[in-house]
C-alpha cells in the first residue's frame, strides 16, 4: 500500500513537471524515421529535410520547438515502438513520419489510438491514412501520379485521345490507370483504348497493334520500368508515333538501358521537387539554397523535401489552431488548403493525402531531366 | 479489323510462336527419352542469355563468337546438371527425378539471384535482327523470320541425329529399355549426358533468341516461357519433336489472336488460351502429334 501511495505520488510528480515543461513553452515535435535498416538512405535524407525545416522555423505561438528523434531501424515493431515511445515518453504535440509506407502503417496505428497526430513523408501506399482520424501525409498517395499524368497530357501536350496499357495483376498500375481516365476525362479528353497485359508478360505486340489503329494521342503505362521499357521498344518497332508517359516505378537507370532509343521522349510523373528542376518557385529557391548552406555539397532531392514539408505543415497548423493541442492540430491539418511546400502547392483531402502539384520528368538524350511542374485539376 | 493489321498480328504470333516452339523442343526431347520433365529447362534457358550478356560485357566478344560461346557453355551446365542431380537417381521412381528438376529449377534462380541480383540487365542488341523491316503499314523484324526458319533447322538437324545416327540410335533404344540398352553394351550414361547437352544448348538458343526479342535479362525470365513451352510441348504430343514445333505455333497463334480479336480479354489472355488447350486435349488426349505410349514395366 505505501509502495502504492509513493509510486502515485511520484507519477504525480512527473506528471507535473512535464505539464510545467509544457507551461514553459516548448512544443514538441516527434520523428520516426529509419536512420538504420535497409532504408537508411531514404530515412537520413528526409531526416535532414526535417532538421533543416527546424533550424529555418524554430519557434511558433512563441514557443520554441523541440524536434525528437527515434529511430525506427526500417523495421514495423520498431516503428511502433518509437511512436509509443514519442508519445508516452516524450509527450509529443505532433509526429513527423515515415519513410515507408509499411512503417508508416505500424506507426500510424499507434497515433492514431493515442489521439496524436502523424505527417507522413514519403509513404505513398493508399492504406496508410485509410480510415485514420489522427494520420495524414505530405506526399501525395500513388495512384493520383496518374491524374498528373493525366494534366500533363491535356494541358501541355494538348492530347485528346489517351490509349492505357493496364498491368491487370498489380495494384500500382490499376490505381494510376484509374486516376488517369478519370482526370483525362474531366478535361475534355476520350479514352480510346484499354488494354491488359499480366504480371510476366514479355510480349505486348497484339495489344500494342490494336492500341496504334486507334491512333490515340498518348499512351499511358502505369507500368514498372522492366516491362514498361520492353513495351516502349515494342510500341516504336511497331511503328507507334504518339508520346508515352508513366509513373514513378519507370524511375529507374535500367529504363534506359532496356529500352535504348525507344524510351527517348518518355515521360514520368514524380515528386514536383528536385534540385536541377527549372522554374523554381521562391519556396523551393529557399530551400535549395538553404540546405546548400547547411550540407555542403550533398544535393537535396524530392525526399529531403518531404521531410522539410512535413514539418513545416505541422508548424502551419499549430499556428492556424493558435493551439499545440494534439486534437486542435489534427483539425487544423485536416483543413489545409494550398499550404505553399517544397514538393508544391498542397491541400490536405477528405482521405487526409496531399492533393498537389506533380513534377513530370523526360528522358531526352538517355538522361532524365525535370522537365516541368503540372498541377492536376 | 483491316487487312494491315491483321498481317501485323499474324507476324507477332508467328515471333511468339516459335519462340515458344523452340523451348519446346528442348523440353519434349529431354522428355521423349528419358521420361523425365526437365523442370529446370527454362533455368537454363535463362543462364545462356546471362551467358551471352557477361561473353559481351567482360570478355568484349563479338555478338557472334559470344553466342557460339554461350551455347557451348549452356551444352556443358546441362550436362554437369545430369551429373549432379539426375545420374544418382537414374534407378530411383520417376517422381523422384522429378522432385530432383524442381530443386534444381530453385536452386538455379536463387543463385542467379545471388550472382548477378535480381536488377535486369539489358541483352546486348545484334543489330541485323532486330532492325525493323517496313513492307507498307506492316512492320517485322528480321527477328520474326529468322527465329522461325532457324527453329526448322533445328528440328531437322534433331531428328537427323535421333533417326541416322548412332548415338542417336542409342537415345531412342534408352527411350523404350534403359537395362536392355544397358545389357547391349551402350554406356547408358554417356547417352544420357549427350541428351541433356543437346537438349540445354536447345534451350540456349531460344533464351538467346529469347533475350534479343524481349531484352531483359534477370533470374525469373525462365519461368514464364518455361510453362507456356511446357504447355505448348504437352499439346503438340509431349515428346514429339514436330509436335513441340506446331504446339508453339499454336499457342503463339492462340495467344495473339484472342487479343487482336476480343481486345476486350486481354488481361485474360491466358486464361482462354489454355481454357482452348484443354478443349483439344479432352479431344485428343495425347496431344496433336503425340502417339499413346505404352506405359514401360
Amino acid at each position: 500500500m505505501k509502495f502504492g501511495k509513493k509510486f502515485a505520488l511520484a507519477f504525480g510528480l512527473v506528471l507535473a513537471m512535464a505539464g510545467a515543461a509544457m507551461a514553459a513553452g516548448t512544443v514538441k515535435i516527434g520523428v520516426y524515421l529509419p536512420i538504420t535498416g535497409g532504408n537508411a538512405v531514404g530515412g537520413g535524407l528526409e531526416l535532414a529535410g526535417v532538421q533543416l525545416a527546424n533550424k529555418q522555423i524554430p519557434t511558433v505561438l512563441g514557443k520554441k520547438v523541440q524536434i525528437i528523434v527515434v529511430d525506427n531501424k526500417s523495421d514495423k515493431v520498431e516503428a511502433a515502438n518509437a511512436v509509443k515511445r514519442l508519445i508516452e515518453k516524450e509527450k509529443v504535440n505532433a509526429i513527423v513520419g515515415t519513410y515507408g509506407s509499411s512503417l508508416a502503417m505500424a506507426g500510424g496505428e499507434v497515433a492514431e489510438k493515442a489521439g496524436v497526430p502523424m505527417v507522413g513523408t514519403s509513404c505513398t501506399n493508399p492504406l496508410v491514412t485509410q480510415g485514420k482520424k489522427y494520420v495524414f501525409r505530405v506526399c501525395f498517395i500513388d495512384p493520383f501520379q496518374g491524374a498528373g499524368a493525366a494534366a500533363f497530357a491535356t494541358q501541355k501536350l494538348h492530347a485528346k485521345k489517351a490509349a492505357c496499357l493496364i498491368e491487370v495483376t498489380e495494384d500500382y498500375s490499376v490505381g494510376l490507370s484509374s486516376f488517369f481516365e478519370r482526370a483525362f476525362k474531366k478535361d475534355g479528353g476520350k479514352i480510346v483504348a484499354k488494354l491488359n497485359y499480366q504480371k510476366g508478360d514479355q510480349d505486348f505486340t497484339a495489344q500494342l497493334t490494336q492500341i496504334i489503329a486507334k491512333k490515340p494521342d498518348v499512351l499511358y503505362i502505369p507500368a514498372n520500368f522492366a516491362e514498361g521499357a520492353i513495351i516502349m521498344r515494342q510500341a516504336r518497332e511497331l511503328g507507334a508515333k504518339f508520346k508515352i508517359l508513366g509513373g514513378d516505378a519507370m524511375d529507374n537507370p535500367e529504363m534506359v538501358k532496356i529500352g535504348g532509343k525507344s524510351v527517348e521522349g518518355f515521360s514520368f510523373t514524380t515528386f514536383a521537387y528536385a534540385p536541377e528542376m527549372p522554374n523554381m518557385n521562391p519556396t523551393q529557391k529557399a530551400f535549395t539554397a538553404n540546405w546548400k548552406k547547411a550540407n555542403g555539397k550533398k544535393l537535396p532531392n524530392a525526399l529531403a523535401a518531404c521531410g522539410y514539408d512535413a514539418y513545416s505543415i505541422i508548424i502551419d497548423a499549430i499556428k492556424r489552431a493558435n493551439s499545440d493541442s494534439p486534437k486542435k492540430i489534427a483539425a487544423a491539418l485536416a483543413a489545409t488548403k494550398n499550404f505553399p511546400g517544397v514538393t508544391g502547392i498542397t491541400t490536405i483531402n477528405k482521405t487526409h493525402d496531399a492533393e498537389k502539384s506533380i513534377g513530370i520528368m523526360q528522358i531526352k538524350n538517355g538522361k532524365r531531366i525535370f522537365l516541368t511542374v503540372v498541377n492536376p485539376k | 479489323m483491316s487487312l494491315d493489321m491483321f498481317i501485323q498480328h499474324v507476324f507477332n504470333a508467328l515471333t511468339l510462336g516459335s519462340l515458344y516452339g523452340l523451348i519446346a523442343i528442348g523440353y519434349t526431347m529431354v522428355y521423349g527419352i528419358l521420361r523425365l520433365i526437365n523442370f529446370a529447362h527454362g533455368d537454363i534457358f535463362m543462364v545462356s542469355a546471362y551467358f551471352v550478356f557477361f561473353a559481351i560485357a567482360l570478355l568484349h566478344l563479338p555478338w557472334i563468337a559470344a553466342v557460339i560461346l554461350a551455347i557451348i557453355g549452356t551444352a556443358a551446365f546441362g550436362v554437369i546438371i545430369d551429373r549432379i542431380a539426375y545420374k544418382p537417381l537414374r534407378d530411383a521412381p520417376r517422381i523422384s527425378a522429378l522432385i530432383s528438376a524442381i530443386g534444381v529449377s530453385f536452386f538455379i534462380e536463387n543463385i542467379c539471384i545471388v550472382l548477378f541480383t535480381g536488377v535486369p540487365k539489358p541483352m546486348p542488341r545484334y543489330e541485323p535482327l532486330v532492325t525493323v523491316m517496313q513492307f507498307g503499314n506492316i512492320r517485322i523484324l528480321p527477328l520474326a523470320i529468322f527465329v522461325p526458319v532457324c527453329s526448322f533447322i533445328l528440328v531437322a538437324a534433331l531428328i537427323w541425329v535421333l533417326y541416322k545416327t548412332k548415338p542417336g540410335l542409342a537415345m531412342r533404344a534408352i527411350s523404350k529399355d534403359i537395362e536392355t540398352t544397358r545389357l547391349m553394351g551402350v554406356k547408358v550414361d554417356n547417352i544420357i549426358g549427350l541428351t541433356f547437352g543437346i537438349g540445354s544448348a536447345l534451350a540456349a538458343a531460344a533464351g538467346i533468341m529469347w533475350a534479343l526479342r524481349y531484352p531483359q535479362i534477370h533470374p525469373f525470365m525462365g519461368l514464364f516461357p518455361g510453362f507456356k513451352a511446357f504447355i505448348a510441348a504437352v499439346f503438340g504430343g509431349i515428346g514429339s519433336v514436330p509436335g513441340a514445333m506446331i504446339g508453339g505455333l499454336l499457342l503463339g497463334f492462340m495467344e495473339i489472336m484472342i487479343i487482336a480479336f476480343f481486345p476486350g480479354l486481354s488481361g485474360y489472355r491466358d486464361a482462354f488460351a489454355f481454357i482452348l488447350l484443354i478443349l483439344i486435349l479432352f479431344v485428343k488426349p495425347t496431344g496433336l502429334m503425340g502417339e499413346d505410349m505404352e506405359d514401360k514395366i
